[in-house]
């Protein structure tokens, strides 16, 4: 059925067979990194403790590590790769402007806050 | 347009997890580490850190996977394959709440230990292998015991709750009918106590939080059965919690409510779309734009959320935290 009445790029999002192969060869690539991220995770958690010396270095990893695998899972398993360069930056930098910059307030207010609790405490 | 609903979801829960930060970083030494919180699998018992929330994880990216392979046969005009993977992941989306109910009863339920203040005010979470109440032998009869009767029934949930409510004392306990019965309980092993909040005598810090052997084991006891309520808290509700401050749980039940609740809505949808497109809806509408409208709303939060809350957050907080602090 001929659609004349929305404009909506994804209606002809078809593919051939071949086309398709190599698509699924690309999921299923992306899964095989991430389940050898999550084992490495595990795995560290499970054989460093938080006493340790290097926890610091496991943990700065662990948030490294992470921020891979959901630009795997954004990028590849939710298509924004494929998205123009343009959308990508409308999408991605508002994110990260506002994200970082609350975290890095919220975390710097509950830290003043935390010090005048201590003193008064 | 689908992008602008995953960028203001995403934020959604980027404001709730930041809050949490927020909260966290107030409170930095009595916040429960998730390692000591989340550490039992199902069929095997305690014993394996946050490796379940692991395994969670994984269930959500795997259905991730599914989703993604149901949208490309949809590309395909596939039919036999998108029904293929939409059914696993629902089956995949279902593994998930259940995980999350299984881990709330746990939460909920709370340790057999529990938390306990000790005498000088500091309060402790508590860990080792709880020995078993094996019966109470009443000593003193009650308008329904009588003396020298053996009570069998119902025994850890009448402990927990007489210890909580300051009915036990010297290990003689007051039963609901006013009878007074001796607790027998086998010994607790390896009893280690991990003080979380400073009292006058034990400090919650990196040092000295922890107390072990004898010691421990009298600190605790002194304080189970001191006959005073509230000494004792067991499990997780909304006014306390025996793994940290109050926000600590009302936190949890919150961000982890409204997830599991977006990932239900995500299976719900899911199953009346595999509806469809069974029903062949989509095939005659030469078309899967609806699979993929779908998995863009299941996508997004799934996977990175059980991370951000048990692991990333904590871990980024605390490296903060801790560069500051000492």
């Amino acid at each position: 059925m001929e659609r004349d009445d929305l404009i909506e790029y994804s209606l002809d999002a078809h593919h051939s067979e071949d086309k398709g192969l190599e698509i699924r060869k690309k999921i299923y690539k992306v899964t095989i990194l991430l389940t050898l991220i999550t084992v490495v995770e595990v795995f560290l958690g499970a054989v460093i403790k938080q006493d340790a010396s290097i926890w610091p270095f496991v943990k700065w990893s662990f948030v490294a590590l992470t921020l891979l695998k959901a630009g795997y899972i954004v990028m590849v398993f939710m298509h924004l790769g494929d998205e123009r360069k343009w959308l990508r930056y409308v999408i991605l930098v508002p994110y990260f402007i506002f994200i970082l910059y609350l975290i890095f307030i919220a975390l710097w207010e509950a830290v003043a806050i935390k010090g005048v609790l201590t003193l008064f405490h | 347009m689908m992008w602008f609903f995953l960028v203001s979801d995403a934020l959604t829960f980027g404001g709730l997890l930041i809050s949490y930060g927020f909260t966290r970083h107030d409170c930095l030494e009595s916040w429960p580490i998730g390692e000591e919180t989340f550490n039992s699998l199902p069929f095997l018992g305690h014993g394996y850190p946050l490796l379940y929330v692991a395994l969670m994880t994984f269930i959500l990216i795997i259905s991730s996977v599914t989703m993604v392979l149901a949208v490309e046969a949809g590309h395909r005009m596939d039919r036999k394959g998108v029904t293929k993977w939409m059914i696993a992941t629902i089956i995949g989306g279902f593994f998930f709440v259940g995980s999350q109910a299984w881990e709330w009863y746990h939460f909920i339920h709370g340790s057999e230990f529990g938390k306990v203040e000790l005498a000088d005010g500091s309060m402790a979470i508590v860990k080792g292998h709880f020995g078993e109440v094996q019966n109470f032998t009443v000593i003193e009869a009650g308008s329904h015991y009588k003396k020298n009767q053996v009570i069998k029934e119902d025994l850890m949930h009448t402990f927990q709750h007489a210890a909580a409510a300051g009915h036990i004392k010297n290990g003689i306990i007051t039963l609901h009918d006013g009878s007074k019965a001796q607790v027998n309980k086998a010994k607790d092993h390896e009893l280690k106590l991990i003080v979380k909040k400073s009292g006058r005598v034990h400090k919650a810090s990196k040092e000295k939080r922890v107390i072990t052997g004898k010691e421990a084991e009298t600190l605790y006891y002194e304080a189970l059965y001191s006959g005073e309520a509230n000494r004792v808290i067991y499990g997780a509700n909304l006014k306390q919690n025996e793994y940290g401050p109050q926000q600590y749980a009302q936190f949890f039940f919150f961000i982890t409510g409204f997830h599991g609740f977006h990932v239900f809505s995500g299976v719900v949808i899911n199953i009346i779309i595999c509806l469809g497109v069974v029903a062949g809806t989509y095939h005659k509408r030469g078309h899967y734009e609806m699979v993929e409208k779908n998995w863009f709303v299941l996508a997004l939060c799934r996977p990175c959320l059980g991370l951000c809350i048990y692991i990333l957050l904590p871990h980024i907080i605390s490296a903060h935290g801790t560069r500051r602090f000492n």
